[in-house]
């Protein structure tokens, strides 16, 4: 039986041999396929090196953070009551779920052209796409968070005098919010997803521009991949941000039906 | 003079807190009309305890939420100190099974989910008034997710106590305990019945639970349902379980619903 201790070891041993793996067998093979496209692991470690050089890295990051939240935040701000309203009011949803199935498969990006058009070259454009790739999981996630929320909650929110308002507040929130953070996480990593591509139109900065610039001006293929690197691992602190909300007392609940 | 004192005779069940006048149920199911209550009649005195026995699936939580106020019955009316019942009311909380507590809510704001109207500083007294009551001091800032399943019941109970109801709907509160944990919860809720003086009107398909907990039990018939006969428990509480009298109550409802009580 392997120990409490041993357990934690492996959690850290084992990713970090996977990743020795897959450097070594990424270095193997740019040095067997001599191809001068793709950088090697200290080309693309040199170019981050290069980046901070420069100091521009830093602005960047920060400014496709500034921008993911924006539009994420405005995704929830205008996603949440929507879902709330649509999930409470059967009516309501059935007459909108077309229209929203209609929509949501629609890749941000198609809409690149008209944000350009509407927004021309400015923050909002970008902040735009970011905001279609979040409000319609955001939504999504809200209806159905609401709609399965068990009727005896809301029969007793009745039962204590309450008002609609009122029981939608104080008992179908926080009653579909775990449910409603899954669709909040979902919704953070297409947010973040979206930023390379919408950060490739009326920007000049942030990771998204870092990567199509890097080709455009001199096929530097090194940076390429390291800004693939830094989108990755930032959208893995992202998630792992979101995770912890899962944490809270008030949720956590939600969450643990395999364990309890 | 006369007239009036006829008049006054009739009106009798407006002595009743809890008066049902022919309640008759019918659900449509696919087209297809089923009748779930027929003709219901039944008083309920102030502060008196009466529990509703009868088969699963007879109608009889159907008929405590129309009493409750969430269903419409067909046909007849509920009356409540002399007034029809048209909707849920604060004044008579209905208490289901433990999953009516909010897991999103710590012990103590469960408890005071209903007194938000009140000053912080009653609100916290009332909390913490039946906290003690129903015998959770010390878990008043636990979520319902860490406490058993006789622990939420405790919780429920308390919130619905807190604010202060004249009646208490018990939905087979105790039907998801074990055993053990069922019996102390009767002990229980007699204890609080009987320090709070609520009215009650508990539904189980129990019937030895009817009988350790009522002053009347009503035994209901299968669907649609009917009342068969009403069984006055003339025993003083606490009630001895081997006493002669107890079996002979148990064994003519037995009788009653025509179970043989031999395995």
């Amino acid at each position: 039986m392997p120990t409490r201790s041993d357990r934690g070891v492996e959690r850290v041993l084992l990713p970090i041999a996977a990743a020795v793996v897959v450097l070594v067998v990424w270095t193997l093979a740019v040095q067997i396929s001599h191809t001068n496209v793709f950088p090697s692991p200290g080309k693309v470690v040199l170019g981050i090196r290069e980046l901070m050089g420069k100091g521009v890295l830093w602005l960047y990051v920060l400014d496709s953070l500034r921008r993911v939240l924006s539009g994420y935040l405005v995704a929830l701000v205008l996603g949440i009551p929507t879902g709330l309203a649509l999930g409470w009011y059967p009516r309501l949803a059935s007459a909108f779920n077309p229209v929203i199935q209609i929509c949501r498969p629609i890749s941000p990006l198609a809409w690149m052209p008209l944000a350009i058009v509407w927004f021309g070259v400015s923050e909002a454009a970008p902040t735009f796409l970011i905001f279609l790739g979040a409000f319609f999981p955001t939504v999504v996630a809200t209806m159905n968070g609401v709609k399965s929320v068990p009727s005896i909650y809301i029969q007793a929110g009745r039962n204590f005098g309450l008002s609609a308002f009122a029981i939608l507040r104080t008992v179908v929130f926080p009653a579909a919010l775990p449910q409603v953070l899954t669709g909040f996480r979902l919704a953070l990593g297409i947010a973040w997803l979206v930023v390379v591509a919408a950060e490739m139109i009326a920007v000049d900065s942030g990771l998204g521009y870092l990567i199509i610039d890097s080709r455009n001006a001199g096929k530097r293929y090194d940076l390429v991949v390291a800004g693939m690197l830094l989108i990755g691992i930032i959208g893995l602190g992202l998630d792992t941000l979101a995770r912890r909300l899962e944490k809270l007392k008030s949720v956590r609940w939600g969450f643990q039906a395999e364990t309890a | 003079m006369v007239v009036k004192s006829a008049l006054a005779a009739n009106a009798a069940p407006e002595a009743a807190k809890v008066a049902i006048w022919g309640v008759s149920m019918t659900f449509e199911t696919d087209g297809k009309p089923i009748d779930v209550l027929t003709m219901l009649d039944l008083d309920v005195r102030e502060g008196e305890f009466v529990c509703v026995l009868g088969p699963s699936g007879c109608g009889k939580s159907t008929l405590l939420n129309i009493v409750g106020g969430f269903l419409r019955p067909t046909r007849g009316t509920v009356l409540i100190d002399g007034e029809p019942v048209v909707g849920p009311d604060p004044r008579r909380i209905f208490v289901f099974q433990e999953r009516g507590v909010f897991p999103w809510l710590t012990v103590e704001g469960n408890i005071g989910f209903g007194l938000a109207s009140l000053a912080a500083e009653e609100r916290a007294r009332r909390i913490a008034y039946y906290v003690k009551l129903v015998g959770l001091s010390g878990f008043e800032k636990v979520y319902p997710q860490e406490l058993s399943g006789g622990m939420k019941q405790r919780v429920e109970v308390a919130r619905a106590l807190a604010v202060n109801p004249d009646v208490l709907y018990l939905d087979e509160p105790f039907g998801a305990l074990d055993s053990i944990t069922r019996l102390i919860m009767r002990g229980e809720l007699l204890r609080i019945w009987e320090a709070e003086k609520k009215t009650i009107l508990f539904v189980t398909h129990d019937i030895e639970e009817s009988v350790q907990l009522a002053d009347r039990v009503v035994v209901m018939s299968t669907r649609p349902a009917t009342i068969r006969r009403i069984v006055e428990i003339d025993m003083p509480h606490p009630r001895d379980l081997s006493s002669r009298r107890y079996i002979e109550l148990r064994d003519s409802i037995f009788e009653e619903i025509g179970l043989a009580h031999k395995i």
